[in-house]
């Protein structure tokens, strides 16, 4: 039964018939791929547009409506070898690109005015100590002023709103030193160029918001570039149900269009993907992403279901009761955000810089001027003097610090398979000293693995692999898988409930329960020495072989285990499956403190129990029960098999079967902070130095413009050491 | 010293050149996608690819967020 796919939902239309389709495509990742499905897909008629974008993995389609099916670009895409998606970017991330091409737009301008400026300033600067007249000298000031006014009020905007925002709340933040300094700098400028004077501060003030803007776009681009890269991951995995659009008829839509009351068919080996009661069909449910319970339960008329659980046996009808607020879901994110809401309270290291830099810098300012008066100059010069005090302190290799580190980070651990949700979770994956994992999907594989491939003999193993591609059902797909096989058998049927069988070579084939095979004795010997193992049977003539069938551990979790103790950081198993497959995994792994049988709410409370003994905890997880205990936690992960709401939640993402990331960007993060603590140092360093020549007033405009560049540039250039680390560790 | 006359005023014009030329990159997501526009630059054989109908509008659109 091949249900018609169904993707209006995604399509925009644009008008003069037009019709305009984003696809999230997978395994893009070079200038060959680029071409390669550019042409592909410009080759098919009525396409007007297909272009790539290789930063966000992202194709864009446009073609004459009515033309073609949305579907038929999924299709070739998968000829080309390529897996594709329709996409529609979620609303945080349209504005999350429209703030970075404002922040773009702002830099680009406040760079302009900082240039000019500055050709205006050297004649300034040389004329002042030759044979400037002084109307010259005030020609240029105006001029500068003219550039520099407007500039500054169009490219300041992203500080002087935060600013004000933060003072109507009554607080301040980082953005409120740098706007008074820059608006103070800017009135003084323009007072000092009335009175004829021979320094202005025009040139300081662009050149500070264009570092700033600088170091601001790079925080911003980097979690944008995560971001778009963690929205196509959810979009792969496909969301979709299939819905009764009449009442035998199926049609695939995705989530967006099913709606309570809706009656979707839950096919065997098919994840639902909306919370319902099954009105009709029998069959066994495996809620292991719920629940982490990883035996199968059974389901009937009348059994709730929950999004997120895997169909073994037989299909199902579903009556919808919720497709995105469910019953289940809405009590998970109820604890969810709770939890995000206690996390909110964390103080970023750039905060608490800027917390302790801003009355010190306005105390310093004020003790200048109030001294220099009492030493007996005029107000106005102790005015120019404290003056330039702000202006030299003004956070600009601050605000380049922590962003600079960020970005080069990112993009360290991007190559290295890790994907960063949040810029503060370096700082806070720094801290971990205690690590909690989820066992279902997290320690172990997500997917079924045949464990004794090994007593298999190859040639059997194949042809009971090529017979298994005839099968829906999990445990058959494991050994598909397992075998690599690519070519089904012909003339397959099915016995329902029982497996599959099928002629070869005039004997007969048989997959599926042991007794459908013949096979009890060696399924029972199998079970008495593996009980959390499922069975299949397979039967060729009169050899009967049976292929045991379980989660397996990802192939590094002891490596990585044993590392993460090495290192000193103490690890525990948080998991809602039952006691005996819990406490197999944690001997394999020789973890000593583990739990089984935890429900979400049982994961918040031993997690803040944690933290109340005082340990920073890195939880990894990937199921929907484990979403709150993420959010709760100090920073957490999670694999990219994760569920969409986990992954949401998590502050990095891990990509690959191997467990060896969550190690190594540990160790990388730890890393990351010393680089972020020496670029404050640097920082401050440089303010222990400048501010002395500006308390006593022999700042020059030209002082502080090369004490400001070059303090920025050490700071960019400390970050990019970031790099080396990423070797290292790769 | 006649000659700033003219000078200031060249210069001028010339940065505010670029600076409009950068807008309109901008605006005509030129920085969108800077890996990508990298490679198409040294490909051998590309397709003619014009920019998408959806972007021009959606910048044509575009305000400062709020």
């Amino acid at each position: 039964m091949q249900a018609t796919r169904d993707f209006s939902h995604y399509v925009r239309h644009l008008g003069s018939g037009l019709a305009h389709i984003d696809l999230a495509v997978e395994g893009v990742s070079c200038a060959g791929c680029m071409s390669k499905i550019e042409r592909g897909l410009s080759a098919l008629p009525d396409v007007t547009l297909a272009r790539v974008n290789l930063t966000d993995r992202r194709v864009a389609l446009e073609w004459k409506e009515g033309a073609l099916d949305p579907v038929s670009f999924i299709d070739r895409l998968a000829e080309l070898g390529y897996k594709a998606y329709p996409f529609e970017p979620v609303r945080a991330e349209a504005v999350e690109t429209a703030q970075a091409s404002f922040l773009l737009r702002c830099l680009g301008v406040a760079a302009f005015a900082a240039m000019n400026i500055m050709m205006l300033s050297i004649p300034v600067w040389s004329g002042n100590v030759t044979d400037m007249i002084p109307e010259q000298r005030d020609f240029f000031h105006w001029l500068s002023a003219l550039i520099a006014l407007p500039a500054a009020a169009y490219s300041g905007q992203p500080f002087f709103r935060s600013a004000w925002a933060a003072l109507r709340a009554r607080r301040t933040n980082m953005d409120v030193p740098i706007s008074i300094g820059i608006v103070l700098a800017l009135a003084m400028s323009v007072m000092e160029t009335i009175h004829h004077a021979e320094h202005a501060y025009f040139d300081a003030a662009l050149m500070l918001l264009a570092f700033l803007l600088a170091g601001r776009y790079l925080d911003q681009s980097m979690r944008r570039k995560t971001r778009a890269v963690a929205g196509n991951l959810a979009a792969l995995r496909g969301e979709t149900a299939t819905k009764f659009v009449g009442t035998d008829e199926i049609s695939v839509v995705p989530i967006a269009a099913v709606h309570a009351g809706d009656i979707v068919l839950l096919r065997p080996g098919e994840r639902a993907s909306v919370d319902g009661v099954v009105i009709d069909g029998q069959s066994k449910i495996d809620q292991s992403l719920i629940t982490g319970e990883t035996m199968p339960a059974k389901a009937g008329p009348g059994t709730a279901v929950y999004a997120g659980t895997l169909n073994l046996s037989g299909a199902l009808r579903v009556r919808v009761s919720a497709a995105s607020e469910g019953t289940l879901l809405a009590e998970i994110s109820r604890l969810l955000d709770n939890a995000v809401q206690a996390r909110s309270r964390y103080v970023q290291l750039a905060d608490r810089a800027s917390r302790l830099y801003a009355p010190v810098v306005h105390a310093a300012a004020l003790l200048t001027m109030l001294g220099w008066v009492a030493y007996g100059v005029t107000w106005h010069d102790a005015i120019v003097i404290a003056i330039s005090v702000l202006i030299i302190t003004c956070p600009c290799a601050l605000g380049l610090a922590i962003p600079a580190v960020q970005t080069v980070v990112s993009g360290a651990l991007f190559r290295t398979g890790v994907l960063l949700n949040s810029g503060d979770a370096i700082e806070r994956l720094a801290d971990v000293d205690r690590v909690v994992f989820d066992k279902t999907g997290t320690l172990t594989l997500p997917e079924l693995d045949v464990t004794n491939d090994v007593d298999i003999p190859g040639d059997v193993f194949e042809l009971a692999g090529r017979l298994a591609l005839a099968s829906h059902h999990p445990v058959a797909a494991a050994v598909a898988r397992a075998s690599g096989a690519k070519t089904p058998l012909a003339g397959i049927e099915e016995a329902a409930g029982q497996g599959v069988r099928g002629t070869i070579d005039g004997l007969e084939v048989r997959l599926g329960r042991p007794s459908f095979c013949g096979a009890d004795q060696i399924a029972n010997d199998i079970l008495c020495r593996d009980p959390e193992a499922s069975v299949v049977a397979f039967r060729h003539g009169e050899t009967r072989y049976v292929f045991a069938v379980r989660q397996r551990l990802r192939p590094d979790a002891a490596d990585a285990i044993a590392t993460l103790f090495k290192t000193g950081i103490q690890v525990e198993i948080l998991s809602g499956d039952r006691e005996p497959a819990v406490r197999h995994a944690a001997g394999q792994l020789g973890i000593h403190e583990w739990r089984a049988g935890v429900t979400p709410a049982d994961k918040i409370a031993r997690i803040e129990e944690l933290k109340r003994q005082g340990a920073k905890v890195l939880m990894v997880g990937d199921g929907m029960n484990d979403a709150p205990a993420l959010a709760a936690a100090h920073v957490s992960m999670s694999p990219v098999s994760a569920t969409h709401l986990s992954q949401a939640t998590a502050d990095l993402v891990f990509l690959g079967d191997r467990l060896a990331p969550v190690v190594g960007a540990i160790g990388f993060a730890r890393k990351a902070l010393r680089l972020m603590r020496q670029n404050l140092w640097l920082a401050a360093g440089y303010n222990a130095l400048a501010v002395p020549l500006a308390i006593a007033g022999l700042a020059t405009p030209l002082v502080a413009a090369a004490a400001m560049s070059g303090s920025s540039l050490l700071v960019i250039l400390n970050a990019l050491r970031a790099h080396r680390g990423a070797r290292e560790f790769g | 010293m006649e000659v700033l006359v003219f000078l200031v005023p060249l210069a001028l014009t010339l940065g505010a050149l670029g600076l409009m030329g950068f807008l309109w990159s901008l605006k005509n997501g030129q920085y969108d996608d800077l890996e990508g526009a990298g490679w198409r630059a040294i490909a051998d054989d590309e397709p003619a690819v014009e920019q998408p109908v959806y972007f021009r509008q959606e910048a044509d659109a575009g305000r400062p967020p709020r």
